[in-house]
């Protein structure tokens, strides 16, 4: 199993703010791995750190074996290192159809392919093609977001809270994506819905005031009920 | 959605056959002049829009564009034969000269936060200007100095249509660009820089490419200005050039580029009909003050511009 990226003793501040006091782990190429923790914790602000939007002071982010911590967010991103944050960011000035367009790294048949094929999941979007992504519900801002991620074949993809604020016909569909995704993308996903986590996720990382405290594999997560008490208030 | 396309083109096409067959069916030499102008300044206006619609880009320096191509024009007219060869030769320097000076100035300033980069330009502007003032030997300062237009121009009415035709081609040249996938990504960088950065989008490649654009086309605008009048003198580089094309933007309608072209119309049928009518009523040799008056109601009742308004109350974009 080769590590696809691993992050290691990460520091980050916002402001004055000392977020991330020492975060690390590892993420191995055809898995899905999980950050977890309460809110505050600092898993948002790992994955922004990784995207180089909160550089890291002390640390470092290697991406196949090569230093990214310093790289500017659109190289890193031109390493074909998928983003989507948890606000939804789209182009509410930009249609449905341009939103997917700008996201495109190239518009070949194969991606044209993906994109039917993410539109048979969220068909709303076909539906609003032609409006502007300001006229979308949340619901929708968000499963466009999670489209415009899906449409690259990326190596490693950073999913911040895909189910937050969705309902769960639309979470369903989003795990099925993810699912489909997964057979040829590493995953980096921050989730607050632990049967979400459970279900897709292979490893783990805890986070805990800005400081990684545990890690193993999914299984020996769930089986373990005091670790799910402290540090993500279940049961 | 395709049938309001058709009816989009439909409407452009009547105006346009309109607007062509009008100096052959009117004998005012003032209104042939006056709307020369305002193809002009529409021109002017667009290249606007292309920075503040689609870049969101304040600029306070985008006279010196202006400037750039009308002193081109209106020297290389002066110093060589005045002929049609000699004038497209002058558009081109134009233009290519605004486009180096608009790549540099981008370069160095649009990483800049916004204002920071608006009172950048003003300064560049400002020294522009005052190059161009002390430069007497070439530009003979504020006196300025008159030139003879090529022959084939001598008729305003052939000016007039080729004004006419230079506006339908920059407008549907800039809608292409607008409307391709960089003019996607320009909005994108707009909207939200991060963002697009997450995509992969370096912004200050995007920023610059259409503050260039935005020169190039402010520069062919000037030319053409110039030309029209037979003169040439530093108000062409006067931040109310800039101020002019700011406001025909607002009012018109800000990313809509067709706002602009009405903007430019609204603002130079204002300060015409306004100055007119001081020679009736006195109050009005104070026009600029109901020119202030026009403006806010504009922002008042039109916030987004007219056609910006008009388009939200549609639902739609374009």
């Amino acid at each position: 199993m080769t590590t696809l990226l691993k992050a290691e003793n990460l520091h980050t501040y916002i402001g004055q703010y000392h977020i991330l006091q020492g975060v690390s782990f590892a993420a191995t190429q055809g898995e899905v791995s999980v950050l977890l923790g309460r809110n505050g914790a600092g898993k948002t602000t790992t994955l922004k750190t990784i995207m180089g939007l909160t550089p890291a002071s002390k640390g470092t982010v290697m991406f196949k074996g090569t230093e990214i911590t310093k790289k500017p967010t659109y190289e890193i991103s031109n390493l074909h290192i998928g983003y989507v944050p948890e606000d939804q960011a789209i182009f509410a000035g930009l249609t449905v159809e341009e939103n997917m367009r700008v996201a495109m790294r190239k518009e070949d048949d194969t991606t044209l392919e993906r994109q039917e094929y993410i539109l048979s999941l969220f068909p709303d979007l076909k539906k609003y093609w032609h409006k502007d992504g300001a006229f979308l519900s949340g619901g929708q801002k968000q499963m466009l977001a999670m489209a415009r991620a899906f449409i690259n074949e990326g190596e490693l993809l950073l999913i911040d809270e895909p189910s937050k604020g969705l309902a769960p016909i639309v979470i369903e569909k989003v795990m099925e994506a993810m699912t489909e995704m997964k057979k040829t993308t590493t995953i980096v996903l921050v989730e607050q819905n632990f049967l979400m986590a459970s279900k897709i996720g292979d490893t783990y990382t805890l986070i805990d005031d800005g400081k990684t405290v545990h890690t193993g594999t999914m299984e020996e997560l769930i089986a373990n009920d005091e670790l799910q008490h402290t540090y993500l208030g279940i049961g | 959605m395709i049938a309001k396309m058709r009816g989009n083109y439909l409407l452009l096409t009547i105006i346009i056959i309109a607007l062509a067959l009008f100096p052959f069916v009117s004998d005012s030499r003032t209104l042939t002049i006056l709307l020369t102008q305002i193809f002009i300044f529409a021109i002017l206006a667009m290249s606007y829009d292309v920075l503040l619609g689609y870049t969101g880009i304040v600029s306070f320096g985008h006279a010196m564009f202006f400037g750039i191509g009308a002193y081109a024009t209106a020297i290389i007219l002066k110093k060589t034969e005045p002929t049609m060869l000699s004038f497209f030769l002058s558009i081109i320097v134009g233009m290519l000269l605004a486009g180096i000076v608009s790549f540099i100035i981008g370069l160095l300033t649009l990483r800049l936060q916004s204002h920071f980069f608006a009172m950048f330009t003003l300064a560049v502007s400002g020294l522009f200007l005052v190059a161009a003032e002390k430069s007497r030997t070439l530009t003979q300062g504020n006196d300025g100095f008159t030139f003879r237009a090529p022959e084939f121009f001598a008729d305003r009415t052939t000016f007039y249509l080729f004004v006419l035709a230079c506006l339908l081609i920059i407008f549907l040249l800039l809608r292409l660009f607008v409307h391709s996938p960089f003019g996607s990504v320009l909005i994108a960088v707009k909207e939200n820089e991060t963002r697009s950065a997450a995509l992969g989008y370096k912004a200050i490649y995007y920023k610059v490419m259409s503050s260039v654009v935005a020169g190039v086309v402010a520069s062919l605008a000037g030319s053409l200005y110039v030309v029209s009048l037979r003169f040439v003198n530093t108000s062409v580089m006067g931040i109310d050039i800039t101020l002019n094309a700011l406001l025909m933007t607002i009012i018109g309608g800000v990313g809509t580029l067709v706002g602009p072209i009405l903007g430019a119309a609204i603002i130079q049928l204002a300060q015409h009909n306004l100055s007119n009518l001081a020679k009736t009523y006195p109050i009005f040799e104070r026009w600029i003050i109901f020119f202030g008056i026009i403006y806010i109601l504009a922002v008042i009742f039109f916030p987004k511009g007219v056609v910006g308004t008009i388009r939200e109350k549609l639902g739609r974009k374009s």
